[in-house]
C-alpha cells in the first residue's frame, strides 16, 4: 500500500499533493550566521558562479541551481549548511535566546542543532543529544565545521534524559525532533514509503510519547518546548501531543509559521484529540514546494520563574 | 594509556575518558603536563595577535591528551559526555597546534602569522596540496592561511611553514577542490 494514500482526505488538494510528492527537492543551504552572512553568502556564490534563488521567507535560506553545496567557497568557510527548507521550521519555533539553557532531545546529524546555536549566537549551554555513536560522530563533525562552541553533546536515551552532570536542574527550552516515519522526506528519499509499515507507526508513537513527556518534565515552568516530526501520520503528530497534555502540565501554543500550514487534525481513524492540537502546524508538500513537516509548540505550566513572561510586560 | 608526562607518582593523571577543565594558572595545576587558562590565551596572543579577552565567555577544557575544547559556557569539572564545545588547539607537544575550525572561528581576529594566498594558491591550499610560498618572511610554524572572498579576507585553514614551503595541514574531510576565483575576478572585471 501507498502509504501517501491514507493522508489524502487530510490534504484540500490530493492531485497536487501527491505531484508534489514526486518530484525531487532542490538542495537548500541554510547560511551559517556564526561564520556566515546571508549577503556576503550571495557575494561569494556570485563570484565563483554558484547559481541560487534566496526564498522570500527567509533571508538566510539559499535553494541551489546545482547539486550538492560541498564545493562552494561558503560551504568550505563553514558559512552554509545544507539543510532541506522546511526543516528550518522548528528552531524558528522554539526561538531561543542567546545566553539559555537549551536541550536538543534527538540532534544528531544537527542540521536544527546548529541551527539552534546559530539562534542563541552560540552563547549560553545548548546540549545536543542522541543514543547513536556513529550519529553523534555527524553531529559533532558538523558543530565543528559551523564553527559551534556553545554545544555539549551528550548520549543518554533522550526518554529518561538526566541532567544531574550539568549542574542545573531544567531546561528554558527543548526541542523534540523525534524521530518518525518520514513519509515527509519521500521527495529526497523515495525507500521511506517502501519500508512504510503501520506497525512501525504504532511502535514509534510509543517512542515519541516518551520523548516529549521527558522534555516537558525537563523543561522549567513557562519554559518552551517543540516537538517536530517529517511525519503526516496523525498518529505520530496530534495524537502523542494528545497524550502528553494530559499527563503532563503543559498547553499548545499558537504559533504562526513563516511558511504556508495547515492546522493539527483534531480526529483520525476513529479517534479524537484535545481540541487544541490545531495550533499545531501541518506542513504539505505542495504548499510550499517543500518537504513534509509537523511542528507544535508547548507552553510548560507551573509557576514560571521571575522574568520568565517578561516579555509580556514589556 | 601509558603516558606519563613527568611529575610525582601520586599526581593525579590526565584522564582521557572524560572532560576537565583547565586550570587557571600554573600554580592551580594539579595534572602534570596540562596547559593552563593563562598559558592558552598567551598563546592565542603572541601567536596570532587574537587578544585575550576573546575568549572571556568561553572556559576551556582537556580531554584526551592535549586536545583542548573552548566552550561558551561552563559545566561541572570533570564532566563525562561526548563533546564539551569545539576543539580548538593542540597542546602537550613542542609546537602547539591551532584546529582548522578554531582558525575559521577566531582566525579573522588575527593580526599576525597570517598568510594571504592568491586565488591559485587558496585553490591549491584548500585541496590539501603543499606549495613554495618563498614571499613569506615572517615566522616559521603554523600560519592563519587566508584570502580574499567577497570583498574581506577570510581564513581557509592552518598552514604550516617550514623551508620556504606552506604545507597545507587541512584535514582530509576539510579537503576540497574548489573553485579558482581568479577567473571569477576576470569575469567580473570584464562585464563592468
Amino acid at each position: 500500500m501507498n502509504p501517501l494514500d491514507r493522508y489524502a482526505p487530510l490534504v484540500d488538494d490530493e492531485a497536487a499533493f501527491r505531484a508534489a510528492c514526486e518530484r525531487p527537492l532542490p538542495s537548500v543551504v541554510r547560511v551559517n550566521t556564526i561564520l556566515g552572512d546571508a549577503d556576503r553568502v550571495a557575494a561569494a556564490f556570485d563570484a565563483e558562479g554558484t547559481g541560487y534563488e534566496r526564498a522570500d521567507w527567509h533571508d538566510g535560506v539559499f535553494r541551489l541551481s546545482g547539486g550538492s553545496p560541498g564545493t562552494t567557497w561558503p560551504y568550505a568557510h563553514g558559512w552554509v549548511h545544507g539543510q532541506e527548507e522546511v526543516s528550518a521550521l522548528p528552531a524558528l519555533a522554539l526561538d531561543p535566546d542567546p545566553g539559555e539553557r537549551v536541550l536538543d532531545a534527538c540532534a544528531a546529524p544537527g542540521s536544527k542543532t546548529t541551527q539552534l546555536a546559530a539562534l542563541m549566537d552560540d552563547r549560553g549551554t545548548l546540549v545536543g543529544n542522541d543514543t547513536n555513536l556513529g550519529r553523534i560522530s555527524a553531529l559533532r563533525h558538523n558543530a565543528e565545521r559551523l564553527g559551534v562552541t556553545d554545544l555539549v553533546v551528550d548520549q543518554q536515551n533522550a526518554r529518561n534524559y538526566s541532567l544531574k552532570h550539568l549542574g542545573f536542574d531544567a531546561f528554558d527550552r527543548v526541542l523534540v525532533d523525534a524521530p518518525c516515519s518520514c513519509e515527509g522526506t519521500v521527495r529526497k528519499n523515495p525507500d521511506a514509503l517502501e519500508t512504510w509499515t503501520l506497525d512501525h507507526v504504532h511502535e514509534i508513537a510509543g517512542v515519541q510519547k516518551g520523548l516529549l513527556r521527558r522534555a516537558v518534565q525537563a523543561t522549567r515552568p513557562g519554559g518552551t518546548v517543540v516537538y517536530s516530526t517529517c511525519t503526516f501520520a496523525p498518529e505520530e503528530n496530534e495524537a502523542v501531543l494528545d497524550h502528553v497534555l494530559r499527563e503532563e502540565d503543559c498547553r499548545v501554543e499558537p504559533w504562526d509559521p513563516p511558511l504556508d500550514a495547515r492546522p493539527g487534525v483534531t480526529g483520525w481513524d476513529g479517534e479524537t484529540y484535545d481540541p487544541d492540537v490545531e495550533r499545531a502546524s501541518r506542513v504539505y508538500p505542495h504548499l510550499n514546494d517543500t518537504g513534509g513537516f509537523f511542528v507544535a509548540k508547548l507552553r510548560v505550566g507551573g509557576d514560571a520563574a521571575d522574568g520568565a513572561d517578561a516579555e509580556v510586560a514589556a | 594509556m601509558s603516558q606519563r608526562p613527568g611529575g610525582s607518582d601520586d599526581a593525579p593523571e590526565n584522564d582521557g575518558g572524560r572532560f576537565d577543565r583547565l586550570p587557571a594558572t600554573a600554580a592551580d595545576r594539579r595534572v602534570p603536563g596540562r596547559a593552563t587558562r593563562a598559558e592558552v590565551l598567551d598563546w592565542w596572543d603572541e601567536r596570532f595577535g587574537v587578544p585575550p579577552e576573546t575568549f572571556d565567555g568561553h572556559t576551556f577544557w582537556e580531554k584526551g591528551s592535549g586536545k583542548l575544547w573552548a566552550f561558551a559556557d561552563d559545566v561541572p569539572s570533570p564532566i563525562d559526555v561526548e563533546g564539551v564545545g569545539m576543539t580548538f588547539l593542540r597542546t602537550r607537544q613542542e609546537h602547539w597546534k591551532p584546529t582548522t575550525t578554531a582558525v575559521k572561528r577566531w582566525g579573522r581576529l588575527a593580526t599576525r602569522n597570517v598568510v594571504t594566498l592568491s586565488p591559485g594558491e587558496a585553490s591549491a591550499f584548500a585541496a590539501g596540496h603543499d606549495q613554495a610560498l618563498p614571499r613569506w618572511d615572517g615566522d616559521w610554524g603554523y600560519l592563519v592561511a587566508a584570502h580574499e572572498l567577497a570583498g574581506d579576507p577570510e581564513p581557509i585553514g592552518v598552514g604550516l611553514y617550514v623551508h620556504g614551503e606552506l604545507r597545507s595541514v587541512v584535514p582530509k574531510g576539510y579537503q576540497e577542490e574548489l573553485p579558482d576565483l581568479s577567473a571569477a575576478d576576470a569575469g567580473a572585471a570584464r562585464s563592468e
